[in-house]
Order: C-alpha cells, then sequence, then structure tokens
C-alpha cells in the first residue's frame, strides 16, 4: 500500500474519532457529523484513484455507477423518511452493511490460498455479515408491521443456540480441513442467514431497541474482520469504533429494560413468558374528560410529561408541544420526562420531540428527574405503560420486576392518556392507572391532546 | 494451532491496534446523553458503511472476466455506498431538528 494511501486512511481514521467525539455533545454534534461523513468520503476516494494497479476502465465506470446508484438511492430514503420510521431505516442501512461485509467474504474465499487464518477472518466475515443482514430485515419488517408474529414454542432458545454453535462447529471444520469448496461458504452464507432470522424472530417490540443496538455493533465487527482480512486500516479502526460503540448502547438499553448481556444473546430474550399479576383485585379506575385535565393542568405549579410510544404511533408531538408552550405561557413550569426505552430504538422519543421544536434542555432523564415527582403536581402520561408501571419495585413476581421506571407514582396527581385499557408490550397490568392519584383519560393520544389544548386556550 | 501462534507474532501490530481501538472506541462513547442515542446510533451506522472501502479493493482487484467477483463486488459497493450516504444524511436531518430556544 502506497504512503499516500496510509496517510489518507490516518486522516480519516482521526476524522472518524473526533466526529464520534463531537456527536455526543448537543452543540457539536452537527460538525461531528460532518467531520465524520469527510473522513469517509476521503477514505473512499484514496482507495479508489491511489493504489499501483493495472484497472481496466470498464471497473472504474462499474465502481463509479454502483457509487452513483447507492448514494441516489440511499440520499432519496434519507430525506423521505418519517422520524418516527427513524429506527426501521436505521435497521435497514445497517442491514445492508453487514451484506456488503458477507459479499466481500463471498468472493475473497474464492481467492483464498487455504491460509487458516485467511480463512477464519474470511468466514467469520461471513457468518457475522449474513446474521446482521438478515436479523436486520427482520427487525426492519417487525418495526414497520410486516412481520407480526412472536414465535413461541418450547426449547425454541435452545435450539437456537444449538444451531448457532453447529454454525461456529462448522466453520472450525471448514477452516481446519482448510476446505476451499466455494459451495461451503455458500453453506455458511445460508446459515448465517437462517440463524439471523430465527434469532429476531421471537423478539417482542418492546426489546426492539436491544436488538437495534446489537445489531448495528455486529456490522462495525464484520466491517473490523473485514479490515484485518484485506489489512485495510481505516476499516479496521472504524470497524471496531463501532462495534464498541454498539455494544455500550446496547448495554445501556439492556439495563433500561433490566435484562443482561447475556440474556439478550442467549436466551429468555422473548416477549412474555406469562401473564402475571392479573387475578389481583387492583380496584376501580377513574375515567376523566379533557375539560378536568384542563383544569387540572391550567391550576398546577409544575406539570411533567411522560411521552410513550404511543404518542409517536399518534403522531401526536406536536400537539404535545403546542400543550407545553401554552401552558408555559399560563406560567406552569414544564418539563418531559424521558425514559431510556421510550420509543423503538436509544434516544427515539429524543427526536421525535424535536422534531417538533421542543427545546432539548426540557427532556429530562430518568435518573435526573425521578426525584422531581413528588414534589410535582401534575404527571401527565401520554401512550406509556409498562415504563411507568410500579409492579418493577414492588412485585417480584412481575416479569418486569426490577427495570427501572420513571416513579410517577410519587406525584400529587397523574393524568394517563391511553387508547384503552389494553395492557402494554409486556402484557402486564399496570395498578398505576388503578392508584387513588390517577384519572384515566381515554383516546388516541392526539385526539385527546388536541381537546386537552382547544380546553385550555378557552380558559 | 502453531499457525494461529505465528499469525499473531506476524501481526503484533495488529493485534495492538484493535485492544487500543476498543479503548478509544469506548472512551469516547461512554457518558453520551440519551438525548442523542439515536443519532449517535446513526451516524456509527454511517461509519459501519466503511466495508464500501473492502468492497471497492475487491472490484480493483478483479480480473475484468472474472464476473462472480464484479458482480458480488457491485452489489456490495453498492450496498455499502447506500449505508454511508443514507447514513450520514439521515443523521444531519436529524440533528437540524436539535434546537435549544435563547
Amino acid at each position: 500500500m502506497s504512503i499516500s494511501l496510509s496517510l489518507i486512511y490516518l486522516v480519516s481514521i482521526i476524522a472518524f474519532i473526533i466526529g464520534l467525539k463531537k456527536l455526543g455533545h448537543p452543540a457539536t454534534a452537527k460538525n461531528g457529523n460532518i467531520i465524520a461523513a469527510s473522513g469517509m468520503g476521503l477514505a473512499i476516494a484514496g482507495t479508489i484513484f491511489i493504489h499501483d494497479l493495472q484497472v481496466p476502465r470498464s471497473i472504474y465506470i462499474l465502481i463509479g455507477l454502483a457509487i452513483l446508484i447507492g448514494s441516489i438511492i440511499g440520499g432519496l430514503m434519507a430525506i423521505k423518511v418519517k422520524m418516527t420510521k427513524m429506527p426501521e431505516l436505521v435497521s435497514l442501512f445497517n442491514g445492508f452493511g453487514g451484506a456488503s461485509a458477507a459479499l466481500i467474504g463471498l468472493v475473497e474465499f474464492s481467492k483464498d490460498g487455504g491460509d487458516k487464518m485467511i480463512t477464519t477472518t474470511i468466514v467469520s466475515g461471513i457468518i457475522i455479515g449474513a446474521i446482521t443482514f438478515s436479523g436486520s430485515m427482520i427487525a426492519w419488517g417487525k418495526l414497520n408491521g410486516s412481520i407480526k408474529s412472536v414465535i413461541k414454542i418450547p426449547y425454541y432458545n435452545t435450539a437456537n443456540n444449538l444451531f448457532l454453535v453447529g454454525i461456529v462447529a462448522f466453520a472450525f471444520f471448514m477452516v481446519t480441513a482448510g476446505a476451499n469448496n466455494e459451495v461451503l461458504a455458500f453453506a455458511l452464507l445460508a446459515a448465517g442467514l437462517i440463524y439471523g432470522i430465527l434469532f429476531v424472530l421471537p423478539i417482542g417490540g418492546a426489546d426492539m431497541p436491544v436488538v437495534i443496538s446489537l445489531l448495528n455493533s455486529l456490522t462495525g465487527i464484520a466491517a473490523a474482520i473485514t479490515g484485518v482480512l484485506l489489512s485495510n486500516m481505516v476499516m479496521l479502526i472504524g470497524g471496531i469504533l463501532v462495534g464498541s460503540a454498539g455494544i455500550i448502547l446496547t448495554i445501556a438499553m439492556c439495563k433500561g429494560m433490566n435484562r443482561t448481556l447475556g440474556a439478550v444473546i442467549f436466551g429468555t430474550f422473548s416477549a412474555t413468558d406469562s401473564i402475571a399479576g392479573t387475578n389481583k383485585t387492583l380496584g376501580t379506575i377513574k375515567k376523566t374528560n379533557p375539560s378536568d385535565s384542563a383544569i387540572m393542568l391550567n391550576y398546577a405549579t409544575n406539570v411533567i410529561i411522560v411521552p410513550g410510544y404511543g404518542l409517536a404511533v399518534a403522531q401526536a408531538q406536536h400537539i404535545i408541544h403546542e400543550l407545553e408552550e401554552l401552558l408555559t405561557k399560563k406560567g406552569v413550569d414544564v418539563k418531559y420526562a424521558i425514559h431510556p426505552v421510550a420509543g423503538r430504538m436509544p434516544g427515539h422519543m429524543n427526536v421525535l420531540l424535536a422534531e417538533s421544536n421542543v427545546d432539548y434542555s426540557l427532556l429530562l432523564e430518568m435518573d435526573d428527574i425521578n426525584a422531581q415527582f413528588k414534589n410535582t403536581d401534575v404527571v401527565l402520561v401520554v401512550g406509556a405503560n409498562d415504563v411507568v408501571n410500579p409492579a418493577a419495585h414492588n412485585d417480584p413476581s412481575s416479569p418486569i420486576y426490577g427495570m427501572p421506571i420513571l416513579e410517577v407514582e410519587n406525584a400529587k396527581h397523574i393524568i394517563v392518556n391511553k387508547r384503552t385499557m389494553n395492557a402494554g408490550y409486556a402484557g402486564i397490568e399496570n395498578e398505576l392507572f388503578y392508584n387513588d392519584k390517577t384519572v384515566m383519560l381515554f383516546g388516541d393520544a392526539k385526539a385527546a391532546l388536541t381537546s386537552l389544548v382547544s380546553e385550555l386556550k378557552n380558559m | 494451532m502453531n499457525e494461529w501462534i505465528v499469525f499473531i507474532s506476524n501481526n503484533l501490530e495488529i493485534t495492538y491496534i484493535i485492544i487500543l481501538s476498543i479503548f478509544v472506541g469506548v472512551e469516547v462513547i461512554k457518558n453520551i446523553p440519551a438525548v442523542l442515542h439515536t443519532p449517535l446510533m446513526s451516524g456509527a451506522n454511517a461509519l459501519s458503511g466503511v466495508v464500501v472501502v473492502g468492497a471497492i479493493m475487491v472490484m480493483l482487484n478483479s480480473d475484468p472476466q472474472n464476473y462472480f467477483a464484479l458482480t458480488l463486488g457491485f452489489i456490495a459497493v453498492v450496498l455499502g455506498i447506500l449505508n454511508v450516504v443514507g447514513g450520514f444524511a439521515v443523521t444531519g436531518r436529524m440533528l437540524k431538528m436539535f434546537k435549544k430556544k435563547s
């Protein structure tokens, strides 16, 4: 590799690190994105133009064509996507990255001379790339609602894990036997694809933030392995950066959902095992209407809004901002409490509220706001359920026991907006709704909030 | 087994780089506020599109008659660049929305 290309890669790597660092602070994030993107552009241009190979023009044309097609499709998708659909899009892009790594592995396998270490990197690139691709496609389908099934077969996880062990054993055999039959590489690819499907298929909607982070991390690892294979530093380091970032986010999401990383990868990682605690007498619920709720909010000194995925589904992020502005104008102190797994990917709720111009300094994280609930007059819960369920604290038999929640039950009054009394994703009853301090405002989030706003305007 | 030990001793630098990069990645990402998790993730996702560099290398190294390698390489470049361009564009679009009122 020429020294000038190596230097270009070095600049790209520095740009990646600085870009990621800047992405971590609200004030510098925009620049960070631009810096990282410039580093990527530099690495791609350098790879195409700086080398000692005799490359026929036809191949250059093909590369240019591929870049053009990919850029146009990618750009259009990025411009058109709605913010509520962000998790699907990230999954989709992520899957493409994984597929790219798997394809590179396939091509390199056909050139492989039987060196065991090279074969090891190739087969691991193929497996991880394939799992990421099919897993991300299933995640995409589940998030956009086209795949609904949540499989519940006894010993499903055990069978799944055995299958994974089988894949690894098969790959190990290919390496040690020095197998160079391309059919075997395709078989490995197929096995990886099937495992990716089996891995993501049983996972319930509420667990999606964890899965998306994990798949994201896996693509990084696939890129890094391909970097080792091609002795390419920018791929190696770029991939590892993504891999470690993804693992950290995954662990953060696991904490938010009360799961361990091991449980995520190897089992007990499915929707509800059982529906617990439903037979308890929980008392009765109290219904309310928009005008009574508006009065409560109007005469409060401070209000905390707890938005959940129901808000996003109803596209109510703009009207909630209007409500917040209206209350602020009337002298009420309004804040938002954001649970780490609110939405369908890490930080999704923040993006949705930012889209409707909510000042991000009003969005408080769980640890910062939990102590404030007891001094709060009114909490307005919109389309959230499991993340405010006190059973996580006081019912050891509950599947969500131990999960960190927003402690809204400490507030003086609680208004819960829900469409129906149906249970949340975890499929369990929420005693918060039966609390003496709680009133239920039934209806679609957008419709309910709209009438709340008009009631408030008339006061 | 011997071959692997030989490989590692021949590639000590790579081993160092891998381990140090893991630390850099962890240090850079930790303590990021939840408000930025989605943009960070989609930005990192765009970065993982760096596989496109490898896909381009595969195409550059292919024999023009090797249709198998060229076809797979072509698809790999399209998918990789889609990940890169789409990822950075959508991250930029999201970040544009984050505002602090004065």
